[in-house]
């Protein structure tokens, strides 16, 4: 019986991870053509590094996901106290409208932004880029934060007042430190999703600039080359890093909270972003 | 305590959403008074508290402190320390950075706050506790933090919002004489609310009960206790028969179908009135000497006293409450009698 269950559950993370591994293995693979191997090597990975087209886009990509994170958190935390302090009634109203571009298909998002940029007459390019991923970012940061929020007391900030702290100062030394962890969940959730979007971002660039899975996209029309194998090797590595840090914050907040008895819904916020891969 | 009024609250009204939360209060308080705001939940103490703090807004009338109108004035720069219900420390600070937290904002020199915080956390019985986290630290002693991170900025007003509400009932019992022994030796004005009459009444000098957004009764304990001024006031505070009464003419009322001497007059001859008296002011005799005759329907040992309910036998189906050291047995006929200064006479219609 116990044979049974594991043999199922190896049978279900083969079926998951067999692709995955495949590209692994062949991304060192000597030969060119992906019927046999013929030895270990690490040309593809120097290939890779030397390409100029794709260390472009992978340029473009890091600066992308950095500056689109880390806009997309300052306005998503600000945004998060804001709905916070709401009644309850325009609070639960603005957390759904919130959630909306969470569930909306991907393509929707990308082709509606792109009508938006060229009906403003922006041209489409690294800005547009920046704009689209910072847009698609903010609600996962909104619901990152949020639930640090309910579950800090609530009168932490009169508390602040009342001992002679401004508005601002009260912001800075009290909540920020206490919504800490949840913002930077939201930051790294947000570098996360940023990394491997295709969809949005090949409907909302132009001019040349691609990221990362534009550029793959592109290059796999033209055949598979076993760089693009050690590409998407590097890529899959640093998204999982990625989301390993995130879970392993998220779990620890979670233990910490258990205690305290209080619900939220920071579970799930993980919509797998590897869903829409490339 | 001396006369210098220093907080004065004139006409005050407050409502959330169309909900009269205070209905224009009139309060003033005295330097060093230790003044307790008492009444049920939803009464609008914890609200007056807010509007004094600077959390809430009044939407009619004048806050003055020191005579000066502070409305506009924001909480950051009033001269009030409040301390929060459940405390409010800050978590990612340690004992010492909390209690700090009011004096680093002051830009004050750091030797000076580590004294301060020093001397403070000698007053509150928590030397040694400097260095540790907030968490680690039991309810009794959070709230020594949370009392000394408001005294270390030595406010001219400390407004205390049930901050014992979440201890048990020996440690509760503990920091009520602990905390009236600090406002008597640094000489601060407290505002404390709670909704625990007992605990109004052992610390306050001036005890202020409210229901509905409204002022019912200020006085001292002893007046609120010996002398409420209507049946909600008598209820509230302590346990109390309220009876329907008549009164015949000064120092004569009928009540129970019988007529009684008291102490009040100045009523309209044959005006209906509440009469109260207190359980414990109910003498339980032997039949022939009682004023009144009733049985025994229940008992219920309380600690200190027994409590009877006693149905009066020669009233129209009244029961009262008795409170006292003896026990009659239940169902046994027993004579009841009331001394003319513990009837205390109520005008009808100051129910709230």
């Amino acid at each position: 019986m116990r044979f049974l269950r594991r043999s199922y559950v190896f049978l279900v993370f083969l079926f998951l991870y067999a692709p995955i591994i495949i590209l692994i293995v062949y991304s060192f693979n000597a030969s060119k053509s992906r019927g046999h191997w013929t030895g270990f090597t690490l040309q593809w990975y120097r290939e890779l590094f030397k390409d100029r087209q794709i260390m472009n886009s992978l340029y473009n990509t890091i600066a992308i996901a950095l500056l689109a994170s880390l806009i997309a958190t300052i306005v998503g935390t600000a945004a998060s106290i804001g709905i916070f302090n709401m009644k309850r009634v325009k609070r639960e109203i603005m957390l759904n409208i919130n959630y909306i571009p969470v569930l909306n298909p991907d393509i929707v998002t990308g082709i509606s932004l792109m009508l938006l940029f060229s009906s403003i007459k922006l041209p489409l390019g690294f800005t547009s880029l920046l704009l689209a991923h910072v847009t698609f970012n903010i609600p996962y940061v909104v619901l990152s934060v949020m639930p640090k929020l309910k579950q800090m007391n609530k009168h932490l900030y009169e508390a602040a007042l009342d001992l002679g702290a401004t508005p601002f100062y009260a912001f800075k030394k009290v909540i920020l430190p206490e919504i800490m962890p949840g913002v930077i969940t939201g930051f790294l959730l947000a570098l996360t999703l940023s990394f491997d979007d295709f969809v949005i971002s090949f409907f909302t660039t132009g001019n040349g600039v691609s990221n990362l899975s534009i550029t793959v996209e592109s290059l796999a029309r033209r055949g598979i080359s076993p760089k693009l194998n050690a590409l998407s090797t590097i890529m899959f590595v640093s998204v999982l890093l990625l989301l390993i840090i995130v879970n392993i914050r998220t779990s620890k907040d979670e233990n910490e909270r258990r205690p305290k008895n209080e619900k939220s819904y920071q579970g799930n916020v993980f919509v797998s972003p590897s869903s829409h891969d490339i | 305590m001396n006369n210098e009024i220093i907080l004065r609250l004139v006409n005050i009204s407050k409502a959330f959403d169309g909900t009269k939360a205070l209905d224009n209060i009139n309060l003033y308080i005295r330097r060093n008074e230790f003044v307790t705001l008492l009444g049920p939940s939803g009464c609008g103490k914890t609200t007056t508290l807010r509007i004094i703090g600077g959390f809430e807004e009044a939407d009619e009338g004048d806050l003055l402190f020191e005579g000066q109108r502070i409305n506009d004035l924001p909480a950051y720069k009033r001269k009030v320390n409040t301390v929060f219900q459940r405390y409010a420390l800050f978590p990612h600070m340690n004992v010492f950075e909390n209690i700090a937290f009011g004096l680093k904002i002051k830009k004050m020199d750091k030797r000076v706050i580590e004294e301060k915080v020093n001397n403070m956390l000698r007053l509150v019985n928590l030397e040694g506790f400097s260095k540790r986290s907030v968490d680690s630290l039991s309810g009794g002693q959070q709230q020594r933090v949370a009392i000394a991170r408001a005294l270390v900025n030595e406010p001219e007003v400390l407004l205390l919002d049930e901050p014992l509400g979440a201890l048990d009932l020996k440690l509760r019992k503990e920091m009520q004489l602990e905390l009236k022994k600090i406002q008597k030796s640094l000489g601060i004005t407290f505002i404390y609310v709670t909704h625990d009459q007992e605990e109004a009444l052992t610390m306050s000098d001036t005890i202020v009960v409210m229901n509905n957004g409204r002022i019912q009764q200020i006085g001292t304990p002893q007046d609120i206790y010996n002398e409420p001024k209507n049946a909600f006031v008598a209820d509230f505070i302590g346990e109390s028969n309220i009876i329907d009464g008549t009164m015949n003419e000064d120092y004569k009322v009928t009540f129970l179908g019988r007529q009684f001497d008291c102490v009040d007059k100045g009523f309209m001859p044959n005006e209906p009135v509440d009469v109260v008296v207190r359980p414990e002011d109910i003498k339980v005799r032997p039949q022939s000497e009682g004023m009144l005759v009733g049985k025994v329907i229940s008992v219920t040992f309380k600690g200190v006293h027994y409590e009877m309910k006693i149905e009066g036998l020669n009233g129209a189906g009244y029961v009262l409450t008795v409170h006292s050291t003896l026990m009659a047995e239940e169902g046994s006929v027993v004579g009841l009698s009331i001394d003319p200064f513990d009837i205390h006479i109520m005008k009808k219609g100051l129910k709230a």
